[in-house]
This record gives C-alpha cells, sequence and structure tokens, in this order.
C-alpha cells in the first residue's frame, strides 16, 4: 500500500471491494438463456470501477472473485503494479485456470454455487487491515455482484460474515445480476445497511451501478436510493417451512417449529421431561 | 351563665356600629347560636348554624369603646353584636372561636373521607387541585369535557385513576416524627464553687435517654423503685454514681460500691449491654475478616483514635469492672439514636417508660430464639465461603455438546421467507433446468475474458435508451418506496393525515383508552355498582365504533388505508371488550339462579 500518513482522508473517500461472481455454470446458463454474457458484464463492471476511481484521486478499489471452488483477489488499486485494467484481466483468468484445477466434479446439475461466504471472509478480513493501518483511512463498503443461487450449505457461515460487518459497520450492498433474487443478500445489505438492488433491465447494469452504488458513504445521506420494503422477520418453522407469528423454539439450538415435538430435528435435543410439571419449561413460547 | 356546653349573655344585635340596635339575649351552643329580643314583638330574632360562620373581629378593649363582637358569614353578611361589658363579650369570643374550629374540622373529617366512589363532597382545595390539572392539560380537559360532563364517567371514577397526578401536584408534607437527640447526655454537674453541693437536671426526655442507653439502670429502676427507694432517692444515687464517674477516680469508685450495694450496681460495667454486644458480634457476617479492618485504623490507635481519656494507670484486677471506655459509651448512644424512638409512651411516667423498655427488649430477646436457623445457615456460609479449594473435585458444569446435523434447516427456512417478502415465490422454487460439462463451462468463461481483453471494453457501454430505462425504473422504484409508510420510523403517518382527521383519531383514541382502562378495571365484577359503570362503559364504547367506521369512509381514498390501518388496532380492542362482557353476562345469567345477590 502507498503510505498513508501525508493523505488526508476526507469523508467521502472510498475503499470499494467488489466481490464479482466467476460461476462457471451460472455464467454458461446465462448465455445460453440472456444475451447477457460474463464479457458485457466485465466490460460494465470495468467501466464502473474506472468512474470510482475517477471520482476521487484517494478512492481505492479491490476486486474479490468468488469462483465455484476458491475466491481470491485479483486486482488493488493501491498496489501499483496492478494499475491497470489488462492486470484484472491476466488475474483473472490465472484465477478461472486455477479454480478449474480444484474441480473435481465433471459436471454440475443446476448452475451450482459461488463461494459467497468466503469471499465475503476475504473482503472483511481486509478491511480489517485497513481499519488497523492507521487512524485515518478511506471509508470501507463492500459491494456484491452476485448472481449464482445462494448455497445452503453456506448459510452459517454468510450469515456470521454478515454480522460481523454489521459489528465493524461495513455496509454490504448488493446487486443480484442473476434472474433470481438473492435472499442472502437481500439480508446482508438489510442488516449491514446497504441498498439491495435487482436491476430489472440486465444491458444497463453499468447505468445502475453509477446511479446507485457509486456515491460514497457520507453523500448517501443525502440521496433519495432505493430501499427494501421490508424484510418479513418472522421465521418459519423446519418442519414445515410455514411463516408463523408465534410457536415453539428449541432451546438448545434455537430450531423453530411450529408445532411440539419430543426431539429437536436440528441438534436431537429431547424435550418432553420437564413438561410433565410445566408446558413451558425446557421450550418456551416466543 | 356559661358551661362547657352553651354560652348564654345579654347583647345587642346591630345591623352596624353606630345604631342604637336591638337588645336582647344571645345564647350559644356548639352548632348554632340564637339571638332572641328582648321585645318578642321584633322580628330580628336570629338563629345561625356555626358552620356558616367563617370568622370573627371583635374591638379592642378600652373605657370608651363598645364591646363589640362580629361574627362574619360565609355569604358575606355579618352579625355584629355589643355587650355590656368587656368580660362578658371575651367568653362569648372565646366561645365562638372554638365553636367555629370545630365546625371546620368536622367539615374537613366528612370530605377528606375516603372515596367512596359516589360523588363525594370535596374540600376546596382538592377542586382546585383538580381545575388546575385540568387546566395545565389540554389533553385531560378534552377527555374530561367528553367523558365526565358527557356523563359517562362520574368525576369521582375519573379522578379516581389519577391520584398519583393529584398527588404530585400537592405538597403536603408528611407530618415528621421527632427522633432522639443525638447529644450525649453528659453529665455536667452544676456546681455552685462555694458549697459541696453538685446539682443534677434530669428531665423526663434525658431518664428517656438514659432508659434507652443503660439497660441496667432501666433494670435497677424497675427492681427498687419504690419498694426499696423512692424514685428521689435512685435518682440521687444514680446521680452520685455518675459524678464518681465523671471525677475518674476509680479507686474511689470501688471504695464507695463495696460500701453501697445499690451503689455498685451503677458504677460496674452494664453487663445486660455486655452480653448483647457479643449477641451483636455472634451476628456479623461470618466472611467479614474483623482482623483485616484493623489496617484501617486512624492510625493503628488503640481506642480507634478517640482521645484518651482514661488514666493509663495499672487497675488492681478488683478494680476493672469499674472502668469505663469512652467508645463503649459512644457506640451505645450511636446505637441507641439510631434505633430512634422504639418505645410509644408518654414520657412523663418514669416507670411506664422503664416496663415499655424492657417489654420491646423481651421481644427481640424472643426474635433471638427463633434465629436458631439463621445461626446454622450463618455456619453453612462460613463453611462455603472458606472452602478449600484444593479438596474440591472437578465441578464443571453439565454440559451437551450441540450438534448442528445440518444448516440447510436454517436456510430453507430463511429462504421461503425472503422469497415471500421479495414477491417472487415463483423463480424462487423454479429450477434452472441446466446442466454442462465443466470443461465446458470454465472455457466460455475464458473465452469472454480473453474476448473482452483482445476487443477492449464495448463502445458504448450503455446506449441512451436503456439508460433512460433504468432512470425511470430507478426514480419509479424509489417514489413508490415513499409510500411504504409506517416502515421508517421518522415519517409518521399521522403526520400526512389532514390535521382534523388527525386530531379525531387522537381524541378517539385517548378516550377509547380511558374508557378500556375503566371497563377492565372493573372485572370480577363483585358489586351492583360496578355492573351499572360496565353497562355504562359499554354503551358510550358502542357509541364511538360507529363514529370510527365513519371516519373510515369519510377520508379520501388515497388515505383511506392509512387510516384503516390505524384504526384497526382500536376497533380490536374495543371488540375484545364487548366480547368479555357478553361472555360474562352470558356467564351470570346462568348463574344467577344459583347466586342471587350479583357475585360472580
Amino acid at each position: 500500500m502507498t503510505p498513508v500518513s501525508s493523505k488526508l482522508y476526507a469523508d467521502d473517500v472510498s475503499l470499494l471491494m467488489v466481490l464479482i461472481d466467476t460461476n462457471p455454470y451460472f455464467w454458461s446458463s446465462m448465455n445460453n438463456n440472456t444475451s447477457f454474457t460474463f464479457s458485457k458484464f466485465l466490460s460494465h463492471v470495468l467501466a464502473f470501477l474506472n468512474s470510482i476511481l475517477l471520482l476521487n484521486q484517494m478512492n481505492q478499489v479491490v476486486v474479490i472473485a468468488s469462483g465455484y471452488n476458491s475466491c481470491d483477489y485479483v486486482f488493488d488499486s493501491s498496489t501499483s503494479s496492478m494499475q491497470r485494467a489488462e492486470c484484472l484481466l491476466e488475474k483473472l483468468e490465472d484465477f478461472v485456470d486455477k479454480d478449474e484445477s480444484l474441480s473435481r466434479e465433471e459436471s454440475v446439475d443446476g448452475v451450482g454455487f459461488s463461494l459467497l461466504s468466503g469471499s465475503l471472509s476475504m473482503a472483511l478480513c481486509y478491511i480489517q487491515r485497513v481499519f488497523r493501518s492507521g487512524p485515518l483511512h478511506p471509508q470501507p463498503r463492500i459491494l456484491c455482484l452476485h448472481g449464482s443461487p445462494d448455497g445452503p450449505g453456506q448459510y452459517v457461515a454468510v450469515m456470521n460474515s454478515i454480522f460481523s460487518a454489521q459489528r465493524s459497520m461495513v455496509p454490504i450492498d448488493s446487486c443480484a445480476i442473476g434472474s433470481q433474487h438473492s435472499a442472502f443478500l437481500q439480508q446482508a445489505s438489510y442488516i449491514t445497511g446497504g441498498v439491495y438492488l435487482k436491476p430489472q433491465v440486465s444491458d444497463g447494469l453499468f447505468q445502475y451501478l453509477s446511479t446507485v452504488f457509486a456515491t460514497d458513504l457520507h453523500s448517501r445521506g443525502f440521496l433519495q436510493l432505493p430501499r427494501p420494503v421490508g424484510v418479513d422477520f418472522r421465521a418459519s418453522c423446519f418442519c414445515h417451512k410455514n411463516t408463523i407469528d408465534m410457536g415453539y423454539i428449541c432451546s438448545v439450538c434455537l430450531s423453530i417449529f411450529c408445532k411440539h415435538h419430543k426431539k429437536c430435528s436440528t441438534c436431537g435435543s429431547n424435550f418432553g421431561e420437564a413438561r410433565k410439571q410445566d408446558p413451558s419449561a425446557s421450550d418456551q413460547r416466543r | 351563665m356559661a358551661d362547657g356546653g352553651k354560652v348564654v349573655k345579654r347583647a345587642k344585635y346591630k345591623s352596624s356600629v353606630k345604631v342604637p340596635g336591638v337588645p336582647g339575649v344571645l345564647k350559644m351552643t356548639r352548632e348554632r347560636f340564637y339571638f332572641m329580643p328582648n321585645d318578642p314583638t321584633l322580628t330580628t330574632k336570629l338563629n345561625v348554624e356555626f358552620k356558616l360562620i367563617k370568622g370573627h373581629k371583635f374591638s379592642k378593649e378600652g373605657s370608651s369603646k363598645q364591646a363589640l363582637l362580629n361574627l362574619t358569614q360565609d355569604q358575606g353578611g355579618n352579625y355584629l353584636f355589643e355587650f355590656d361589658s368587656f368580660p362578658d363579650r371575651d367568653q362569648c369570643r372565646d366561645f365562638v372561636a372554638s365553636a367555629i374550629a370545630a365546625c371546620g374540622e368536622v367539615g374537613k373529617a366528612t370530605s377528606e373521607k375516603p372515596a367512596v366512589p359516589h360523588d363525594e363532597q370535596l374540600s376546596a382545595t382538592e377542586m382546585g387541585r383538580r381545575i388546575k390539572l385540568l387546566q395545565e392539560n389540554s389533553e385531560l380537559q378534552k377527555l374530561h369535557r367528553q367523558l365526565v360532563i358527557g356523563g359517562t364517567l362520574s368525576e369521582a371514577e375519573f379522578w379516581a385513576a389519577r391520584k398519583k397526578l393529584l398527588e404530585q401536584t400537592e405538597n403536603k408534607k408528611p407530618k415528621q416524627r421527632v427522633a432522639l437527640k443525638n447529644d450525649m447526655w453528659s453529665v455536667k454537674p452544676l456546681s455552685d464553687g462555694q458549697t459541696n453541693r453538685v446539682t443534677f437536671n434530669l428531665t423526663p426526655e434525658v431518664i428517656h435517654q438514659i432508659f434507652a442507653e443503660k439497660p441496667a439502670v432501666r433494670q435497677a429502676y424497675l427492681n427498687f423503685v419504690p419498694g426499696k427507694m423512692s424514685e428521689k432517692e435512685f435518682w440521687t444515687k444514680y446521680s452520685r454514681a455518675e459524678y464518681l464517674h465523671s471525677t475518674k477516680n476509680i479507686v474511689a469508685a470501688f471504695a464507695e460500691a463495696s460500701e453501697d450495694e445499690e451503689l455498685a450496681v451503677f458504677l460496674k460495667q452494664d453487663a445486660m449491654l455486655a452480653s448483647e454486644a457479643r449477641k451483636k458480634i455472634r451476628r456479623v457476617d461470618p466472611t467479614l475478616d474483623m482482623e483485616a479492618d484493623e489496617g484501617d485504623d486512624y492510625m493503628h490507635l488503640p481506642d480507634h483514635g478517640l482521645p484518651q481519656v482514661e488514666t493509663k494507670e495499672i487497675l488492681e484486677p478488683q478494680y476493672e469492672p469499674f472502668k469505663r471506655s469512652f467508645s463503649q459509651y459512644l457506640n451505645q448512644h450511636a446505637a441507641v439514636v439510631l434505633r430512634g424512638r422504639v418505645i410509644d409512651v408518654e414520657l412523663g411516667d418514669t416507670r411506664s417508660v422503664a416496663e415499655a423498655f424492657t417489654r420491646t427488649n423481651q421481644a427481640e430477646l424472643a426474635n433471638d430464639v427463633s434465629d436458631e436457623n439463621a445461626y446454622r445457615e450463618r455456619i453453612n456460609k462460613v463453611t462455603r465461603v472458606a472452602e478449600i479449594e484444593d479438596l474440591q473435585g472437578p465441578r464443571d458444569p453439565p454440559v451437551a455438546l450441540l450438534s448442528i446435523k445440518d444448516p440447510r434447516d436454517y436456510f430453507d427456512s430463511q429462504q421461503a421467507n425472503a422469497m415471500k417478502a421479495l414477491g417472487d415465490a415463483e423463480t424462487g422454487i423454479r429450477q434452472l433446468k441446466f446442466s454442462v460439462s465443466k470443461e465446458e463451462a470454465f472455457c466460455s468463461l475464458k473465452d469472454s475474458i480473453s474476448e473482452i481483453n483482445s476487443q477492449g471494453l464495448i463502445e458504448p457501454i450503455i446506449s441512451p435508451e436503456v439508460a433512460l430505462k433504468v432512470f425511470n425504473g430507478l426514480s419509479q422504484n424509489i417514489s413508490s418506496t415513499k409510500y411504504h409508510l409506517g416502515k421508517n420510523p421518522h415519517e409518521s403517518v399521522l403526520d400526512q393525515l389532514p390535521s382534523a382527521t388527525k386530531n379525531e383519531l387522537l381524541l378517539h383514541w385517548t378516550s377509547i383508552q380511558e374508557l378500556l382502562k375503566h371497563f377492565w378495571s372493573s372485572y370480577p365484577i363483585t358489586t351492583k355498582y360496578f355492573y351499572t359503570k360496565v353497562t355504562r362503559l359499554k354503551d358510550a364504547m358502542s357509541q364511538i365504533y360507529p363514529k370510527l367506521q365513519e371516519m373510515k369512509e369519510s377520508v379520501q381514498s388515497d388515505m383511506r388505508h392509512q387510516v384503516s390501518l390505524l384504526v384497526q388496532p382500536m376497533l380490536q380492542a374495543l371488540d375484545a371488550a364487548f366480547a368479555h362482557y357478553d361472555a360474562d353476562v352470558q356467564k351470570r345469567s346462568a348463574k344467577s339462579g344459583e347466586r342471587p345477590n350479583g357475585f360472580v
């Protein structure tokens, strides 16, 4: 990193962590179904990154690729050797090669999932390093450009990342470029105070990016950005996936059920002994 | 011609000071006064209650002046009497004063009776307080006007729920109980210097203090007086003992005590106090390390740094019981003062004071006996605190390891929810039917990268038409989210309604809350009174109900949704009350055969 001590970071200097989805299966499906290809996506994103760097001389952009098997930093504007877009593309190609070599299965059912949890963690680690670099640092934020469906296996890891981002006051902006909404990113943005957006017109991605996500955190206070209608915080039960207002909670793992069970299906805890004396002893009502 | 109950005097009734007046007889009783003119044909008979009399004035005594008494009436009129002599007038005046005072007290007593929920008679101050509250709080005034003047609630009911408000405005001070005097009764004998007489002043207050601080003296008093010696002898002896102490001549004290065994009682150390002190020490928290506190002592001086008043000479053991330490006395005095007045006896009677003290002491002793259990508890505590860790086995809390089989469960429940919230359940559920081999997928990705590497960015990145479309979409989206009201705590739905509707809503809301409060507090219905009250409240609420509906329909269509959202909880609350009322009525009618006197 360049020496920061001489720099005077104003409140509108940003550190933008961009997570791009490089799940090959997702992009193949996009190739087949829509006219929005990875190269189009890349050119929109590169233009956007350039405009971010032009907005303020001290703005910093870091790009992390979330692949199918791994994730890695592919661009860092503060590193002098990687100043140009060609470097990004070069690094990206290397990354895809590596990602392919790590892959064991010959084909994947559906489009698979990209490693969102891993790239989110890397972004947060980078931000933590910037926080520790000194009292003056750019205002960090994370932008997820994500298209693959949410991976159920990553749920806990992603939620943990979201909460740690919330703790360090890093907003997670998210732009769902695929055909479906992402519950992960919607929650991430809601919890961390970022913006969640699903573009209606894929070809206008650059316009969406520059209109909604280009502004720094300070200026956001003055803008009316698209806000979610609100997240339904009601839980759905683990047994029937129904949204419920009131139900039973496992006192051990906090799984939610709409009916009383003898045993928790998630963690295997036995209910029932205390129930003879007091119906609400072992599993409390919400 | 006067006794305790009434006064009869010759007097003239005058309409003003100047006129000669009507001669007659003035008769006063506790409740009222009568005036009978000497000439029975005159119509100036009077029969007035003292309740109506507010005050009285009288002329100053002097040779040239008339002896006048002027009784002022509540409504402004007054009665002027001229007496034959000043003593006559003074007697009447004193009687009038006490009669007026008595009437006033009776009036106050009736108004301060606990508020039976009927229209009680209010004192003027109470009324004033309520009026002041209403004036200060316009919302309360509105509610008061609607409910009380509208006849739904009685005045008393309305205020019964607001006793706190009333009490806050009241700044009455509670009557203070006088504590014990804090100064120590150090016996400063008054000697006149010439003769050898030494005088002690003993007041009932001082005796009270002595009894409280020195149980041995109290015991001695109960034993000796009046059988062995008179009260005076007793106190003389006590004073002598105190004098001996004040001279600090222990040897002399010992000599005197060996001659007079009664005197010895006062001179020896108080055995009762000593045993009490031992008991107290036993009651100290066992975990308190008194040894450790010694370091905090004032400069490690003995007697806690108090100036040494005692002679340092070494005493023979026989004198030991006659030694007294100042700090002991100080501690005992402090304990007594802090305990405050434990007995409730007139101080005049020395014997009853002494007996009362003994009684309270015995009560305390009885408590101590029941403290057996507390002692055992203390022992337990000691063993618990002074536990030797090395000898204890490992004491891990019983832990069940959390094993979550599949985090997918968490995800699925969240996912279903989020998709529902976003309103595209179809796309969320729909699985993309798609299959591609690994090589194919990665190759196409790499192709895309090399494509952009060779061709550069697309020129132009975005066509103006698409950009315009995006702009329109975004601004529409943003402006539409503005109408998702109620999600943002900073903007309230109420503020967007016309002010008339807003005020009406607020008023309805407060009055419904008030009515519901009274309604629910009347349950369970135990008396006829509650029954009528509940019926009354229910009728009032059912009148509000159609008004709410009406208001919902009267507002403009774009506001109607918001208003109905606001009105909904009110209607629900009312519905719940009505349902409860109906259920209760049914229950009562079913039960009424068995229990005719209205108990639920």
